[in-house]
């Protein structure tokens, strides 16, 4: 076994442990921390397939930015861990069977002929840049599949800032230009006055 | 170069590898560590001087040995776990905090051969290291289980993910510049016959105060120090510490405090290449223009009052994300025209 497998399975046991963690942590924090901890090990995995961009990137992207929005909110919910665990048994066969699935469907893509074939990471020269290849590839090749994502999502953001936006009365807010356009004259007035005399 | 390491490589064989980038890793965090000890002592001698004091002046010549005693004293301290708290990840948060501060040592070039690892998207993984120092804060205050850290920890993560936005713009534009984002090749599209107008820093210099700006952000200083705020509010997210996992939390951010010196320096000031065309490139100039930004933060402390926290959270949205987007906009039209000349 060489030193590549080694760190290949240690990867592949710490995401699965920390996988499991996820749905078996009582705490709403620990399981998001599991997740962050999955993320970390599979962005590992892809490392050693030589995607770098794509490894750092899901560092960057979903440990770096969602889960820490996922974080603070879960942190502030009140959950009552009682309530969240009732009616268990009822949608346990409902959970199992798309569990069930998803291992078919694991095993019908992974097991199939054609990805067996190409399960081997390919090997470049030192100077090959993955994200260089994935810009060119992004914008000539997917420039307007690529575009069309953008925009869906700058719609989605716009979108949620206006559902959330709320105008509200009566509050103190600084206005920063009039403060910045505030002039010494405007506020101050300095008097001269003789010094009284002594009584 | 290495020739003489050769036959300690071959009696090794499988193990020279791991051991190599072992060795590798101990001569950067040992003197790292000993640059964060003496920042602290540099901050309190460099303040002091700014407020007509003498500063730290009793323990060694000059105070050169306070920094140790300063460690001592946090190492004999007991670590308090509040009851109720969390303790395996009370104990980790401060670990969280340091390690991606280490981490990220691994891609900085220090000149055009000394790095650790030479890998393609340097730029990137620095960026992706520094969106996990917020981990550290958040579960500092949350596993305290007090509603003081607590608030403070809501506090200071916003302001970090906050100002990472304008900072990675800010990186946006520098890899436009330099269409790479490998460290060292960012340096080397700085040099030119001319020196220092071959650096980064002129056509984009909005970008290079945004950078620094929202460095001194993400480190939680002053002017920005909400995150401590010793003289208003206790303290925020770390309330609870004590002894050496207090201490971590700010051994990490001098580390980052250093890891932002330097990461200006490569990205905008040009690393080790030297400012003038008839001086050679050196690591001279690297660390020189490292202790320059590093003063600059002291300077920072010692000059500005705090911000208030509206005020530090419009200073980010409202100001520098339209600048800093602005000017990536800018560049990119700049490039196509003759007149880019970097």
């Amino acid at each position: 076994m060489s030193f590549f497998d080694v760190v290949f399975y240690l990867f592949a046991v710490i995401t699965t442990l920390a996988a499991t963690g996820v749905i078996v942590a009582r705490n709403p924090v620990h399981a998001a921390l599991f997740l962050v901890l999955a993320f970390c090990s599979a962005a590992g995995i892809w490392m050693l397939l030589e995607a770098e961009f794509l490894a750092i990137t899901l560092v960057l992207v979903y440990v770096g930015a969602v889960m820490v929005l996922f974080l603070f909110v879960v942190m502030m919910l009140d959950i009552n861990l009682l309530k969240l665990r009732e009616g268990f048994w009822r949608w346990f066969p409902f959970g199992a069977g798309l569990a069930g699935l998803m291992v078919f469907e694991m095993i019908w893509v992974l097991g199939s002929r054609q990805t067996s074939e190409v399960s081997v990471a390919v090997t470049h020269a030192a100077d090959y840049s993955n994200t260089k290849e994935l810009g060119r590839l992004l914008y000539t090749q997917y420039v307007y599949p690529f575009e069309l994502a953008a925009v869906i999502l700058l719609v989605a953001m716009v979108a949620a800032i206006a559902l959330t936006l709320r105008r509200r009365t009566g509050v103190k807010t600084q206005n920063i230009s009039e403060q910045v356009k505030a002039r010494k004259a405007d506020r101050l007035r300095i008097v001269k006055m003789k010094s009284e005399t002594k009584v | 170069m290495m020739e003489w390491l050769e036959p300690i490589q071959k009696f090794l064989g499988p193990a020279w590898l791991p051991i190599w980038t072992l060795l590798k890793i101990v001569v950067i965090v040992l003197p790292l560590m000993g640059a964060v000890a003496y920042l602290t002592l540099a901050e309190r001698k460099v303040i002091g001087w700014m407020q007509i004091r003498i500063g730290p002046n009793r323990v060694g010549y000059f105070g050169l040995l306070q920094p140790l005693a300063d460690g001592l004293k946090l190492l004999m301290k007991e670590i308090i776990v509040p009851s109720g708290a969390n303790k395996f990840l009370f104990i980790i948060a401060p670990i969280l905090t340091l390690m991606p501060a280490l981490a990220v040592w691994a891609v900085v070039p220090f000149n055009a051969q000394l790095v650790v690892a030479n890998i393609n998207a340097g730029l990137l993984y620095i960026l992706a290291m520094a969106s996990l120092g917020v981990y550290g804060v958040i579960i500092a205050g949350w596993a305290s289980n007090s509603k003081y850290a607590f608030l403070g920890a809501l506090r200071s993560a916003a302001q970090i993910v906050s100002y990472e936005i304008a900072m990675g713009f800010a990186l946006v534009t520098v890899l436009m510049a330099a269409q790479s984002l490998n460290l060292g090749d960012i340096v080397r599209g700085q040099h030119g016959e001319h020196g220092l107008l071959n650096w980064y820093l002129i056509p984009l210099f909005p970008m290079f105060v945004v950078y620094f700006i929202s460095g001194v952000a993400e480190t939680n200083r002053a002017p920005f120090d909400v995150a401590e705020g010793e003289s208003e509010i206790v303290a925020g997210f770390h309330v609870e510490y004590s002894g050496m996992a207090f201490a971590l939390f700010f051994l990490g951010e001098y580390a980052n405090m250093i890891l932002v010196a330097f990461l200006a320096s490569i990205m905008f000031l040009g690393g080790w290449l030297s400012p003038v065309p008839f001086l050679p490139d050196s690591i001279v100039w690297m660390f020189a223009k490292v202790a320059f930004m590093l003063f600059l933060f002291l300077w920072f402390r010692a000059t500005f009052p705090r911000y208030r926290y509206d005020q530090l959270m419009r200073l980010g949205w409202k100001v520098f994300i339209p600048i800093s987007l602005l000017w990536v906009v800018l560049v990119g039209a700049w490039m196509q025209t003759p007149y880019w000349l970097w």
